[in-house]
């Protein structure tokens, strides 16, 4: 789970690691009474949305005047802002974060993922603060210092006081930036973060170490333990038809293409996805119905699939295990009276009771098209997506 | 021979007394020498009762020493499986095999710190998988039975249903598997594609080796430096998510292509690079088996 920037600062600042001043604003009077609130001669106007690149992209701005801020803010509220997370749509800024001016001597880096190849969390700080890490990564590898934290001693003094002499902070601020690093791996692992970066980690003129701007991103899998993180969430940022996916525990994922996919299981979804485009077509989504489809799960996958305007076919694929091809028959039979399929349908079914299955799709009178294997279905659903444009 | 579990293997179930354990404790049950091979259940609150004949325990220490269980398998749900895996590696049992979804990273990250520092000889399958079944033998997990025929080809597989798909792509070649065995779809994780691998490859029952991946993570990459290396059979392999999004969890918690890392074209290259027969077509996975054999 993903969250704002300004909802990023509140959780570090709780955790001891300094920000900037800032005021959230959800329109321009409450902008501009922020950055009357924050004082100053100098404002940064910072578009909330989950992307980043959003300096780039036109979303962050510095105002020398109140007129200033009102105006920026004005004319950011609203916009589609485009970077090249949002894709060429771009996402729709609701709220912003006015912060006071900050005074920069220099841009560093530090972030903490997991790190699947040791099982632990990495601590990554770099000299190249303000840069994108992966770019850092590709270019000049040597320049991020990794630190493989013991999850029982948790980040050491030595090794943040290593970080923070490797990557170039100064001596009479290092005290704090180790400070600073061991307050970020305490708030990572408290708040089951998967990714925390603090990009740019600023120094000031007068030595204090600043997060310019920081973004978080939550296991989801332990958001049960954490309802502070959840109250956090703001489904605007969200994919409408992912979210109401979530809501009967379907995963679901939309993509551009126009074939709708159905099916048991994440691997076997992404496969489907593939299959369809090694035979010419393209996934419209991902979506695994999971384990245990009900009738009711399997009829709002299909209303979900079918909210999107461009869809030219589905493509049902189970594999029967647990989940029983009968039930899933019927769920296919109910949903498709219920929602009037206005195009092609093609099922695969295989395992666990699949000569019922078949029956049931059978007898239902519907105009299903059944295929036996993968590749047949793939073929069929990619001609019935051609045949309907 | 095949690999981690067979005939003689004694499963004690964490989490026997909820709906999903219980349930597929009785379709375990009911497969080749289930009725054998299940042994115990676990439940602090209901030790002395019994599931169905299976008696109760209220450890797994207690579990292994009145029955001799050797392996269990685990239905907690996430927020307390993480203690259930430790309490079986505690027990020094052979295998724990975590069929649970959803548990957080961090208690995995402990999990598998506490088993290093332990020096822990027990084998962690999963979590957040389907299980390893050896056909006509044992099945210690969700994969449904009856498509699977005793056999020579390994199968290694991050997926649940794609793993069933691959199984039942040979079954229906005429070609038997000696195991098949879900590595599970989370980051942070216990046996990987290598590891299997190297007990595939010491197998005399097993003559070649389906691996199946997904995007997500260089496991899959490893295998296939190590097959390149070290392997004496044929492997295939199939890699799913050619056609995922990056920075999309795609399901699986671990399968998400992040920093432009992890893409399902990066592993197949590498995996032929090595020697790996790969198939972009997840139809063809068991005729490319085949054409190996």
């Amino acid at each position: 789970m993903k969250i704002h920037e300004y909802q990023a600062k509140e959780i570090l600042r709780r955790y001891g690691v300094a920000t900037p001043r800032g005021v959230p604003a959800f329109s321009v009077d409450e902008a501009v009474k922020a950055a009357e609130s924050l004082g100053g001669k100098v404002w940064v106007v910072k578009a909330q949305i989950h992307a980043g690149g959003r300096g780039k992209g036109g979303g962050v701005k510095l105002a020398r005047s109140i007129d200033e801020v009102r105006a920026l803010a004005g004319g950011i509220l609203g916009m589609q802002l485009v970077t090249h997370q949002t894709g060429p749509g771009g996402q729709k800024v609701r709220r912003l974060l006015i912060e006071e001016g900050a005074d920069i001597a220099r841009e560093l880096y530090v972030g903490m993922v997991v790190d699947r190849g040791s099982q632990k969390v990495a601590l990554m700080a770099s000299s190249e603060g303000g840069m994108d890490i992966e770019e850092v990564a590709a270019r000049t590898p040597e320049k991020i210092h990794k630190v493989f934290v013991d999850p029982e001693l948790g980040l050491t003094d030595a090794e943040a006081e290593e970080a923070a002499h490797r990557i170039g902070v100064p001596e009479a601020s290092q005290a704090e930036a180790v400070q600073l690093f061991k307050n970020l791996y305490r708030c990572y692992m408290e708040t089951d973060a998967s990714l925390a970066e603090i990009n740019p980690l600023i120094l000031e003129g007068n030595g204090h170490l600043k997060a310019l701007d920081a973004k978080f991103n939550f296991d989801s899998n332990a958001l049960f333990r954490h309802p502070e993180i959840v109250a956090c969430r703001d489904l605007d940022e969200e994919d409408p038809a992912e979210v109401e996916a979530s809501k009967y525990d379907l995963s679901y994922i939309s993509l551009d293409g126009d074939i709708g996919c159905l099916v048991n299981g994440a691997g076997l979804a992404m496969a489907t996805m593939d299959v369809i485009k090694l035979y010419g077509g393209s996934p419209a989504n991902f979506l695994d119905v999971g384990g245990g489809a009900s009738t009711e799960k399997v009829t709002e996958a299909f209303k979900i699939m079918l909210r999107n305007p461009g869809l030219a076919a589905i493509l049902v694929n189970i594999f029967g295990g647990i989940m029983k091809c009968d039930v899933i028959a019927a769920g296919i039979v109910a949903a498709a009276r219920e929602v009037k399929l206005g195009v092609p349908l093609v099922v695969r079914m295989k395992g666990t009771n699949e000569d019922l299955g078949k029956q049931i799709l059978k007898e239902s009178g519907l105009p299903i098209i059944s295929a036996n294997n993968m590749a047949e279905a793939a073929e069929k659903v990619v001609a019935a997506a051609k045949g309907a444009k | 021979m095949s690999i981690l579990v067979n005939r003689n293997t004694r499963v004690v179930t964490q989490g026997i007394t909820g709906k999903t354990g219980q349930f597929h404790t009785r379709t375990s049950r009911d497969y080749a020498n289930g009725r054998a091979c299940y042994v115990a259940g676990v439940n602090p609150k209901k030790a002395g009762e019994d599931f169905e004949g299976i008696p109760i325990f209220a450890s797994v220490r207690e579990a292994k020493a009145q029955t001799g269980a050797n392996a269990s398998v685990v239905y907690v749900p996430p927020a307390g499986a993480a203690a259930a895996i430790l309490e079986a590696v505690e027990a020094d049992l052979d295998l724990v095999i975590c069929i649970t979804e959803g548990i957080p990273v961090r208690d995995m990250i402990e999990v598998r710190d506490r088993m290093r520092k332990r020096g822990a000889r027990t084998l962690l399958l999963g979590p957040n998988c389907p299980g390893v079944i050896t056909p006509e033998e044992v099945k210690i997990g969700i994969m449904p039975g009856h498509i699977h025929r005793k056999g020579r080809v390994g199968v290694v597989s991050r997926s649940g249903t794609l793993t069933y798909e691959a199984v039942a792509q040979l079954t229906e070649l005429g070609l038997g598997q000696s195991s098949a065995v879900g590595i599970g779809g989370d980051p942070v994780n216990g046996l990987k594609h290598v590891d299997v691998m190297k007990l595939f490859n010491d197998d005399p029952e097993t003559d070649a080796v389906i691996m199946i991946g997904e995007i997500g993570g260089n496991d899959e990459e490893t295998a296939a430096y190590w097959v390149r290396d070290h392997m004496k059979k044929p492997v295939v392999g199939f890699i799913a998510g050619v056609t995922a999004p990056p920075g999309k969890r795609m399901g699986h918690a671990g399968a998400i292509i992040s920093g432009g890392q992890g893409t399902a074209q990066a592993k197949l290259e590498v995996m032929e690079a090595c020697g790996i027969k790969v198939t972009r077509n997840p139809a063809e996975m068991g005729k490319l088996l085949k054409s190996v054999l």
